[in-house]
This record gives structure tokens, sequence and C-alpha cells, in this order.
């Protein structure tokens, strides 16, 4: 029998389509037919863990459907008595020992959990036991783990490991007294935790969530005598949309713009300035080691997550990071220690909020080196997308209705190479048309450079300046980075720049955007950024003229003393996690 | 880290992770217990993460994470030692030491283990301190049993096996 088999099967009494090698689940799928799941992580390989996802398959009785083969023949209910009373018991127990304080949950209203016990009539605690005691984890600067929240359905557990390659948390004990936590079941902040986030994005309930900052925020605001001024990155306005029931790939920014101001941000900025700020450092940088200045295949640097991971399992490979700074920390750093000084502004009374598609963009903005030599942090708080819309329906603004608005000059003007960082392939298409107009004087005669663009996980490239051919790879998700680094350390030597964005996806499917959304609206996300940079005049970092300007005023050159002193940080080894 | 755990891993030279349990209980069986230092270096022998390492050995009762205590203290849970009340003799014990079972007095004194039967169960129900059985043990046995350990300690005297 060949694997692309098709026939037919029976699903709630009508035919369905099925192809050897599928599962129930799958088939179901594609029918149209809603299963519920709890433990399912479509791409890798079933766990049968939860059991939710039970049907009634005739003659066989119930079988969890995501690890069940499709055969030929089978006839399947979906929704037979014995399987939705199944599928209540399973929600019963799970909830046995839950701490049942649903109203006080930041997943309230977005918990799967919550959501299956509306779906299946659960009204009464059925089975009674004590309520898990966990102690709530609070030590990392990105996440809050909360395991008496915990269902154990294992998908951080599998994406950490899996698809991340870093495997922080694993099962410890067993049994009643099972627990998800890291080694020695000490802190996140001590662990191999690179704060991405994806284990948020997988999570099911309450249990694993972001460190919110809108406490801090909601402060400064309301402190007449600080000056709070925003950024926000550039995979935010293409993903907020979904947050308020739009199209996902919506490009909302113009709405966000002003909803920032209603809010009462004082100047409304945008990281994609200093996105095209880093894309003239980073791609200066690589000129200068191709010309034989440092260590090759030099490695991006702007995803925090990326860099940590490098920090504590490559550390022999530091070196091929590039020393720029993220576009946050640019950002941060000339908001504090040039913008404010030209305001006539005391950075001290200045709180610079960074709203970002990320939960590891608040562990960088507390990395040492994140300010001043007075510590004066360069960025204050971190936004996820997520809290900004929370911080947006606090204030009952209607997204939707709001008169567009335009960023602040000169820190919100950007070209659409810095708005492509928002998405993998971003930073290395933008850097390579800044580099081909260093090298070779001239602008590339195609700035698309469609071999860098989509969602594949791992993407690479030829790209000629002149008589320059460099080899580049594009990869997200740091379980791919981890294979490309090995093949680096064996000794390939054919690649001379690599962009590494942490997330699957890169920024647009961080673990910090709009939960639920599945690859179709990450893709779609990813398909915004690329339609602002079809619509938009200024393509090229080099050509935008307020970053010109910072440094013909400020700066002098890129890589020269003032931008080290700005723009660029070290690494450290990290020996101690566990 | 201890150089015997060394000379253990050296004993496993290219081991995979299906080697994970058997050097687990030889470093155990070395060392009285499996130290966080022990962990990283299997971690670091089998290529395995630390969060990995620590998830198989707390599976199973057989390891603990503290050392041994001078009087290492087993407390039989088995089917006789249970319907003979053992459940409020482990209680007992663990208010008595304040610690709870895997766990080591602060004095490093007694170290607290539930062992799933000890084979005596005419003696039910049974403990062991330091090699010494005591049997039909009632929950206010327990403070002068400890007591007698304790003055054993202070007189210097043998812990016997």
């Amino acid at each position: 029998m060949s694997a692309t088999e098709t026939f037919r099967i029976e699903v709630n009494g009508r035919p369905a389509e099925a192809r050897r090698g599928e599962t129930l689940l799958d088939v179901c799928r594609h029918a149209g037919v809603d299963v519920p799941t709890l433990c399912h992580l479509p791409d890798l390989a079933p766990s049968g863990a939860c059991r939710i996802c039970v049907v009634d398959v005739r003659g066989r009785g119930l079988v969890p459907s995501c690890s069940c083969p499709v055969e030929p023949g089978m006839s399947v209910e979906t929704n037979s008595q014995s399987a939705t009373r199944a599928r209540k018991t399973i929600v019963e127990l799970l909830l046995a020992n839950h701490p049942d304080d649903c109203l006080y949950c930041v997943r309230h209203g977005e918990c799967e959990l919550q959501d299956l016990a509306q779906r299946y009539g659960v009204r009464e605690r059925r089975y009674v036991t004590a309520k898990n005691d966990h102690h709530v984890d609070i030590s990392s600067p990105s996440l809050v783990r909360d395991p008496a929240k915990c269902i154990l359905c294992g998908k951080c557990v599998r994406v950490c490991e899996e698809v991340m390659g870093v495997a922080a948390i694993d099962f410890i004990r067993r049994g009643s007294r099972t627990l998800v936590a890291p080694a020695f079941n000490r802190g996140l902040n001590v662990s191999t935790c690179i704060n991405c986030g994806q284990c948020v994005m997988v999570c099911p309930t309450g249990a694993l969530h972001e460190k919110s900052h809108l406490k801090e925020v909601q402060d400064a605001l309301d402190d007449p005598a600080v000056t709070v001024v925003v950024q926000h990155a550039p995979a935010v306005s293409v993903s907020l949309a979904e947050e308020f029931g739009l199209e996902p790939g919506a490009d909302v920014e113009a709405l966000m713009v002003t909803a920032l101001r209603r809010l009462g941000f004082a100047r409304v900025f945008d990281t994609s300035f200093a996105a095209d700020l880093t894309i003239m450092e980073e791609a200066s940088e690589l000129v200068s080691r191709l010309k034989g200045g440092g260590r090759l295949p030099m490695f991006t640097s702007c995803s925090p997550g990326w860099v940590k991971f490098v920090e504590q399992f490559y550390p022999d490979l530091m070196p091929n990071l590039s020393t720029c700074k993220s576009p946050q920390q640019m950002m941060g750093a000339v908001v504090k220690r040039v913008w404010a000084g030209r305001e006539g502004l005391d950075p001290r009374r200045v709180f610079s909020v960074a709203i970002m598609p990320c939960i590891a963009k608040k562990f960088e903005a507390q990395r040492p080196g994140m300010g001043d030599a007075e510590d004066v942090p360069d960025v204050d708080a971190v936004l996820t997308t997520r809290e900004l819309a929370r911080l947006i329906r606090l204030h009952g603004l209607d997204l939707a209705r709001m008169t567009p608005g335009a960023p602040d000059l000169p820190l919100g003007e950007r070209s659409t190479a810095g708005k492509l960082f928002g998405g993998t392939g971003g930073v290395m298409e933008a850097a390579l048309r800044t580099a081909h107009w260093l090298v070779t004087g001239r602008e590339m005669y195609h700035l698309t450079i469609g071999a860098v663009r989509g969602l594949e996980g791992v993407k690479e490239a030829r790209v000629k300046l002149d008589d320059v051919e460099l080899g580049v790879a594009v990869v997200s998700g740091l379980g791919r980075a981890r294979r490309l680094l090995e093949e680096v350390r064996a000794g390939r030597d054919d690649l001379h720049f690599i962009e590494v964005m942490t997330c699957p996806g890169g920024c647009v499917g961080g673990g910090g955007q709009p939960l639920r959304a599945d690859t179709g609206a990450v893709l779609s996300r990813l398909e915004g950024l690329y339609r602002i940079d079809r619509s938009e005049p200024v393509r090229l970092s080099h050509r935008n003229r307020h970053v010109q300007e910072l440094y013909d005023e400020v700066l002098g050159e890129p890589l020269g003393a003032r931008s080290h002193e700005l723009l660029h940080t070290h690494y450290h080894a990290r020996d101690g996690a566990v | 880290m201890s150089p015997r755990v060394v000379d253990i891993l050296e004993r496993f030279p290219g081991a995979h992770r299906d080697s994970l349990i058997p050097i687990l209980q030889a470093v155990q069986e070395q060392e009285g217990f499996l130290s966080q230092d022990s962990v990283l270096a299997i971690g670091r022998h089998l290529d395995l993460p630390a969060s990995k390492v620590y998830g198989v050995a707390t599976f199973y009762n057989q390891f603990r994470f503290t050392p041994v205590g001078r009087f290492h203290v087993q407390v039989c849970r088995g089917t006789a030692c249970h319907v003979k009340g053992s459940a409020n003799v482990l209680d007992a014990i663990e208010r008595e030491l304040g610690v709870k079972a895997g766990g080591t007095t602060r004095d490093g004194l007694f170290s607290l283990e539930v062992v799933a039967c000890i084979g005596a169960c005419g003696l039910a129900p049974v403990i062991a301190v330091g090699g010494d059985f005591h049997a039909g043990v009632a929950p206010r046995d327990v403070p002068g049993i400890f007591a007698a350990y304790r003055e054993r300690a202070k007189e210097g005297g043998s812990d016997a096996a």
C-alpha cells in the first residue's frame, strides 16, 4: 500500500476522506468535525496523555483519536453519549485538585480547561480532594510558573525539548505528586530556561504565563513627574488585531499609535527605527568581519532567547555573535542617553516602555550592561502584545474605531527593512540590502530575497555582493539552530552570516503574542510584514533619514566609539545554569 | 565534584541514555545519595539535560537527594505494617524528626526513608534505625526510640551497622 493511499471512513454518519498514516483526529479535523484536545501538538508525535480526544469507534469503543491510526472501514462517532461522558469525567477529574480561582486567573476567558468545563456542562464539583498547593515560581524575569494550575498535559515539556532544544523543565516525581519543574525543582531563573515563552503559548491553563509589567507601566503613566515614552516592535502591529477579533495579519499600526497616545504615552516611537539602526551597525560589522576583522559566520543577536542559548550551550561560539544590541535596547539607549538630553529631560524622569511580541525581552531589559554608567536602565518595562491588549481593554478603548495616527519623530521613522525584523528571514533580508550598498556602493536590483522568506524553519541561500559570494542561513526555532551550530562546530565553513530567531517563524510567532494562533495566523502576520515592504517607498535601512541624522549629529559612523558605547554589548558564558 | 563519581562515570565509557538508571544506582551506592553535582555530571556524561536526569531519578523511590544521616531510618509501609497502622508511625517520626520522608535532619543524625516491605511482617509495624529493627512500634514509642539514639550519638558510642 502506498503512503498516499486514500479511502473513506464514516465520521458521525457522514463520509470523510482519510489518508493512510493519518490519525483519527486528523481525519475528523479535515472533515470539519471538532474534537477537543489538551495534550496534542501539531507536528510532534502524539503523546496520548490527556484522553480528552476520545471518540467512539464502532466495534472498538472509546479510543484516543490523536494517537489512533485511521483504517479503512472505520465508523466513528465523536459525540456519542459514552464519548461525551468520558470527556466530561476527564474534565471533572482534572478539576478535582485545581485551585478553582478562575475569576482571578490571568487566563480567565482564554483557558482551554475552562472552555471544556463549559462545553461539557460541568456544574458541580464531583470529585472532592485536596487542592494543589504547589508554590508559585516567580524567580524568572520573564515567566511565572504556577504548578497548582498545571494539568500535566506535558506540552510545555515537549516544546521546550523537542522544538526549542532547551529542556529546561521536565516531569519530576510520580503519580499524584508529579510536577513540571526545572532540575532540582529550583527556580526558572537558575535553570537553562531561555525565557522564550513557547511554553506559555502551548499551556492550556494559567500554569505558565508572562511576568506582567502592567502595574509598573500604569504607575508611571499616572505619575505627572515622569515622561513615559513607548516603542513598539515590528511584529506587534500585524498581530494586535487578533486580540480584538480582527483579521490575523492586518496592520493596525496607525490605530495602535492613536490608542497608545490615548493611554497616556507622551511619545510613540517605533522599534523599527532602531532596527534600521541595528542594520547600519550589523551590516557594517558583517562587512568588517568579511574583510578579516573577526569570527565567521556571524550570528545575529537581536533575539535574547537565542543569545542566552549560545551563552549557556555554545560559549565557544560567543565570538560569532554580533556585538550589536537588539533594536529594543538600541532604542532604549538612544531614548535615555540621546533623546532625553535633547528634550531637556532628566533620564531618571523618563520611563521607557517597549511593546514586544516576546517575553524574553523582559529578561533582556535587565541584562547587565543595558543601562548607563549609573545603572539607569535603558528600558524600564516591557509589555507583550497580550499585555498591551489588556491595557487597551482596561481603558475601554475600541481599537478598530481609533483615528489613524502617525508616530513621533525622529525615533518613529522607519524603513520597511526595519519592519521586516518581525519575521524569520527579515533581519537577513534587511542586512543584505544594506551590506550590498556598503560593499558595492549600489543598491540591490531585486530588494526582495525570496530564498530567505516564508515560515520554513531552515533556509539557506548564496548571495552575491559584486565579486563576493556570501553563504547565508536563516533559522527559527532553536532545536533547528542547535543542529546548525553542531555543523559549524564540526567545521562547516561555507556560511558567512546566520540569522537565528528563537521562536518558530520569528517574532511573529513569539511568546508574547496573541494566544491560540495556528500556523496560518502566524503566516498571515508574516505576510502582513511583506505587504508593508511592498507598499512603502523607503525599503532600505540606510535610507532612513532620521537614522542618518543620528549618525551625523551624535554617533559619527557605524562601529565608531559612540556607537560602541550606546549600541553594542558583551556576552558571558553561563556555566551555572541547570 | 567527587573523584569517586568521576571513577564511576569512567566505568561507563560512551554510554547512552539507556545507562542512566544503572549509573544513578552506582553513584547512589557509592555516595549514599545523588548530589546536584552528581546529577549534573551524569547529565554531561550522557549528553542529557539535568532536568531529564532529575526527572527520572525522582520518579523512583530508591533515589535520595540528601546525604544519609548517621542513623538511617527505614519505615516499612508494606501491607502488613500498613494494616497495623504504619501510616501513623511514619507521621509521628516525621514530627519527631522535623523532616519528611527522603529528608535528613539538620544535625545530620537521622535520615528518613519509606520502604515498601522490610521482610519482617511478623513484627509489624516495623522500623529500622541504623540497622536495628524495632518491632510493633506505636506512635507513642517514637520519642523514646529516637531519644536513645541521640543519647548514643552524644556518648560517641558505636553507630551499629
